[in-house]
């Protein structure tokens, strides 16, 4: 059986080297003393400046936060609403919304970032945090929707059907039937739309403005001025804490829904 | 049958993807047949400027770079993707190795370039071993350049091109193929007619999952890329921040939005019946929901 597999397990281990390596490298150094990618003796000092030297950069990690809480928190709730009114019912919009809402899943980033500063400039809308929230909260909402519906998909109408006839109003059906029943895949949107929001970067970097840095900009502006140990330190702080945030919400989600 | 709500909940959508998303993608169709105003933004006078400036070799040049980057990084992230999704699919452990796939999926991508920056940069990792073991006396110019781009996209995309093709060879019976082997098929000819036709599902999103993005490519060539290397992404930004001719931007951006329709619908034609189980895919995959 071994035999058999040796050319894709060959290519396996090719991949998963070609996947740590760099990741390695970083987080190896980000230990070193000197300035430079050539080892010269373990330190703790990029740590040290990162996490006490380093407000604006904290500001811009303050920034992300703050854009994806309320950027996912509207497109959470926008996508559900939408899910609930395109999966049950049919009316005479419904094609339109379905195919526009489709659209910026394959619509190229730099397409939307130009378009979204176009867009703002036109009707004099400053670029701010404001602006970058639009851009996320508008990003996010296709996946939410796809991952709510995918959610609906799973438990049949008669449910529904069966709080109405025995005399729920829709509201109630709402808050009582259907949000309960969707919640797996609502909280699945969210963590999505925060996830894509603390990443992005090609839309924010055209419609943010002044004073309106995130992390990523942050760290693209430490990029142009060269190799720097501080955005070593970055990438591991970043690494570890998405993998420690990965492996909690799954645990959170399998206590909560199994 | 219960009054039709259907409306009601779906409304904030519809407004907000209209507003946000379809005014601003007709305002960019818009402003590529007006007028450049002198300091960015444009006047309201039909022109045809914006695609005339088009038709000059340096840009058909730009759209060739474009176009041949992306199929090469295509073809051969697919073709590291096939057989680690195959050797995944077929492992004990598939769970566990998957996490393995996702984690750098999950890392920033703007340090997941900066890594290569740092690996291959003049005054990288590389070099300074190269530098310190003797080999060369100054460095080597690794980055700013086709392969450099070429290098960082696949890196980048190869996580989303394993996944579906791991749901695919996954669902396949493997037994199959030890059916051809029984009789007399070569290893090649197993691959090529039975294994392949039977996940031709998950490689076709493979390759869209690859290709889309990297047409779209804007910050690896800004950050890795040279002179040779510049993409459609790349020239956009330039007339619309440092020249400001915004006409030329929106065509530019009209073109690009253009092939990347060509692709997906060639994709779409591959792939008929399979929009809906594409679409899951896609919310699948970025969730990464695979590995619960």
């Amino acid at each position: 059986m071994k035999e058999k597999h040796r050319f894709s397990f060959t290519m396996f281990i090719l991949t998963m080297i070609f996947f740590y390596l760099p990741i390695a490298v970083l987080i190896i150094f980000s230990f070193n003393e000197g300035k430079t990618m050539a080892w010269s003796g373990f330190s703790l000092k990029w740590y040290q400046k990162l996490f006490f030297e380093s407000e604006e950069l904290w500001k811009a990690v303050f920034n992300s936060v703050i854009i994806a809480i309320f950027s996912s928190l509207v497109s959470t709730a926008i996508g559900t609403l939408g899910a609930i009114g395109m999966y049950w019912y049919r009316f005479r919009s419904k094609k339109y919304i379905q195919v526009a809402s489709y659209l910026p899943l394959i619509m190229p980033e730099i397409i939307m970032g130009v378009s979204l500063l176009i867009f703002f400039v036109m009707f004099k809308i400053p670029l701010s945090l404001l602006t970058i929230f639009i851009a996320h909260t508008t990003v996010s909402i296709p996946y939410v929707l796809f991952i709510v519906m995918a959610r609906l998909e799973e438990f049949d109408y008669s449910i529904i059907e069966a709080a109405y006839d025995l005399g729920a109003k829709e509201i109630d059906t709402l808050f009582k039937v259907i949000l309960p029943i969707s919640m797996p895949g609502i909280i699945s949107g969210f963590l999505m739309a925060v996830t894509l929001s603390l990443d992005d970067f090609v839309i924010t970097f055209f419609v943010s403005g002044p004073g309106s840095s995130t992390l990523p900009l942050y760290i693209n502006s430490m990029i142009r001025f060269g190799v720097s140990p501080i955005i070593n330190a970055v990438s591991v702080v970043l690494i570890a804490s998405t993998i420690l945030l990965a492996v909690s919400t799954r645990r959170f989600y399998k206590y909560m829904f199994s | 049958m219960k009054k039709n709500y259907g409306p009601v909940y779906s409304l904030p959508l519809g407004l907000w993807i209209t507003i946000f998303f379809i005014v601003p993608t007709c305002i960019i169709f818009i402003y590529s047949f007006l007028t450049k105003a002198t300091y960015g933004g444009v006047q309201w006078q039909f022109s045809l400027e914006g695609y005339k400036a088009l038709a000059n070799t340096s840009f058909i040049n730009v759209v060739w770079i474009t176009v041949y980057i992306s199929v090469i990084s295509t073809f051969l992230t697919v073709l590291f993707a096939i057989p680690t999704a195959y050797y995944i699919a077929r492992n004990k452990h598939k769970n566990q190795l998957l996490l393995l796939v996702i984690i750098p999926f999950w890392t920033n991508f703007l340090i997941r370039v900066y890594a290569w920056i740092a690996i291959l940069g003049n005054n990288g990792f590389v070099n300074n071993i190269l530098v310190k073991l003797g080999v060369i006396d100054t460095y080597i110019q690794f980055l700013y350049n086709q392969y450099a781009v070429i290098l960082v996209i696949i890196y980048t995309y190869l996580p989303y091109a394993i996944l579906p093709l791991y749901s695919s060879i996954e669902k396949f019976d493997f037994s199959l193929l030890e059916a051809a082997r029984d009789l007399g098929a070569t290893k090649a000819q197993a691959f090529f007619k039975v294994l392949l036709p039977n996940i031709k599902g998950g490689l076709a999103t493979s390759i869209l999952f690859t290709f889309i993005p990297a047409l779209g490519s804007y910050v690896i060539p800004m950050l890795v890329g040279g002179k040779d290397s510049m993409m459609l992404g790349n020239i956009i930004s330039r007339e619309l921040t440092t020249t400001r001719n915004w006409p030329l931007a929106s065509s530019i951006s009209v073109v690009l939005t253009v092939i990347t329709m060509i692709g997906v619908l060639l994709f779409l034609k591959l792939n008929k019946n399979n929009l809906e189980s594409i679409k899951k895919l896609v919310v699948r995959e970025k969730a990464g929901e695979e590995s619960i």
